[in-house]
């Protein structure tokens, strides 16, 4: 069954997006993606509105104490093998919010990590780029 | 019987995470509760271990999509108080790159409300308009998005002479393209019926809850700092305030969609007048002091307070983002609209969402809807609606 979850994923990942504590540019950029310009739905690659629906989870922004938890569940909801594909500095390492009181990232602390794009915010040739990257490694 | 509705924290309309408890009673909307703080990473905080040269790529990083406006306020507040004037080529220069983003700010509002309502058709346009604008700003200051225009006494680059043509250019396409937009959405029968008279918000609760920008100009409460404080190259050129009395969202829409145009007009005007000389002043060292600096968001007005005591680092740095003033604005926009609407009401502000489907659903209910569930049912009204309208 885990085969058949692998072969759905390879072939259209359904993705998730959870932005922790972002500026929204990297959320922007996801969007941007997938709009005419980029369009990679056309691979079927798709935005989908329920972690549960979800292959691969795109997490942008630092993690901060409130969205830990909430960023946590997300993951225990999603069906699992899921790819985690971090997008951002931020989410790679913390940026220039290191040093603040309320930050608690970097997320490879508490989730498997699968592919890092850094960048702020990353292009979306970089976003394509990285998820591609993680394709090719299962 | 009372439902509870939860939507957020993580939930497509808001770019923030922030949490909305709505209180229903059948489809009817009663009340709302308000949770804020998702996405707290403490800015005022780490300014004040930064120097002043370093704080604006802090503050631009607090909101991506009016990157500009932050740092254009905080510079403005560093040269109040240590009484710096700006060379004019760097004025015009601000002024510009602040009009460019306004631009990019409402179409990126106009595809998402599009969006929201089932017109698809309408983000996928508004952003491919929108993408031309992002390659500009790559081709000025070398980043698509956090482009770092301004510092402290002036702008940190150049606009190119060999650049005005290409600017130009796409102000001619979206000259052309905001006026198509603009008339697809005051034609179109079914995006009138889902906008207008929906989510009105009076002009006497726009000054009590004290909301600006469009929000404000949309309830007919015409303030603007680029009008009442003028900055910058903004008294030099000529343009006006666009404001409506309706406080629908309709009216909302058509301030941002008619703002382009304004935008359009600054842009061009400056380009024509700009003048030659530095673009910035040297700067030595900040007297101790404290100044402010407001700048007109395209979400509304940004402030950001200074407090200086001769070191390299600012003591204090205190900064209020227009949304958080629009946002509380919501409690009674929403009040007596159907859940349905909710979804496009809470999105009206444009409180910097920008986030797309996500969601977590927290049982403090005992209906649950999803993000997905608020989006389905809008859609399904826009159906409904352009099933009766066909007819």
């Amino acid at each position: 069954m885990a085969n058949a979850k692998l072969w759905g994923l390879k072939k259209s990942p359904w993705v998730f997006h959870v932005a922790a504590a972002s500026c929204n540019n990297c959320d922007i950029e996801i969007l941007d993606v997938i709009t005419p310009r980029w369009d990679v739905e056309r691979f079927g690659i798709v935005l989908v509105g329920s972690p549960r629906h979800a292959d691969a989870l795109l997490v942008t922004g630092v993690l901060n104490r409130k969205s830990l938890s909430r960023v946590l569940r997300v993951y225990e909801q999603t069906p699992k093998p899921c790819l985690v594909i971090c997008i951002g500095t931020c989410t790679c390492d913390n940026h220039m919010f290191a040093t603040s009181y309320n930050v608690v990232g970097p997320y490879d602390k508490y989730l498997p990590v699968d592919v890092y794009i850094p960048g702020c915010p990353p292009k979306p040739e970089a976003i394509i780029s990285g998820v591609v990257k993680a394709l090719k490694r299962l | 019987m009372k439902r509870i509705v939860p939507i957020g924290p993580y939930h497509p309309l808001q770019e923030e995470p922030e949490f909305f408890k709505l209180i229903v009673e059948g489809e009817k909307v009663i009340d709302l509760e308000i949770n804020i703080g998702y996405n707290h990473r403490g800015h005022e905080f780490l300014a004040q271990k930064m120097t002043y040269d370093q704080i604006p790529f802090l503050v631009e990083r607090i909101c991506g999509i009016c990157s500009d406006s932050h740092p254009y306020a905080y510079v403005m507040a560093v040269e109040d108080a240590a009484g710096i004037t700006v060379p004019p080529r760097g004025q015009y220069i601000r002024t510009i790159i602040g009009e460019l983003e306004r631009i990019h700010s409402h179409y990126l509002w106009v595809g998402l409300a599009g969006h929201f309502i089932g017109y698809n058709t309408v983000w996928m346009w508004v952003w491919r308009y929108r993408e031309p604008l992002l390659d500009i700003f790559e081709l000025i200051m070398g980043n698509r998005n956090h482009y770092a225009i301004n510092r402290v006494g002036g702008a940190r680059r150049d606009i190119l002479p060999e650049h005005y043509g290409k600017i130009e250019e796409y102000l001619d396409l979206v000259e052309e393209k905001t006026h198509m937009f603009t008339k697809a959405v005051l034609d179109d029968p079914v995006i009138l019926a889902r906008l207008e008279n929906v989510g009105v918000l009076s002009k006497e609760d726009a000054i009590a809850y004290g909301v600006l920008g469009p929000t404000a100009r949309g309830s007919g409460y015409a303030i603007d700092v680029r009008k009442d404080d003028p900055y910058d190259a903004y008294d030099k050129v000529d343009w006006d305030l666009i404001a409506f009395d309706e406080g629908d969202i309709l009216a909302k829409a058509k301030v941002r969609l008619l703002e382009c145009f304004e935008s359009i007009k600054i842009v061009r005007q400056c380009l024509k007048d700009i003048p030659d000389g530095p673009i910035a002043a040297r700067v030595d060292e900040i007297p101790s002091g404290e100044g402010i600096g407001r700048h007109e968001a395209p979400r509304g007005e940004v402030f950001h307070y200074v407090r200086s005591d001769g070191s390299n680092m600012p003591v204090r740095h205190k900064i209020r983002a227009p949304s958080y003033m629009n946002i509380p604005s919501n409690a009674v926009a929403v009040r007596g609209y159907s859940i349905a609407d909710a979804a496009l009401v809470l999105a009206a502000v444009d409180p910097c969402y920008c986030c797309t489907e996500r969601t977590v659903v927290i049982e403090n209910g005992k209906k649950k809807f999803t993000g997905n569930d608020l989006l389905t049912l809008s859609r399904q009204k826009t159906e409904v609606l352009r099933r009766r309208y066909r007819r």
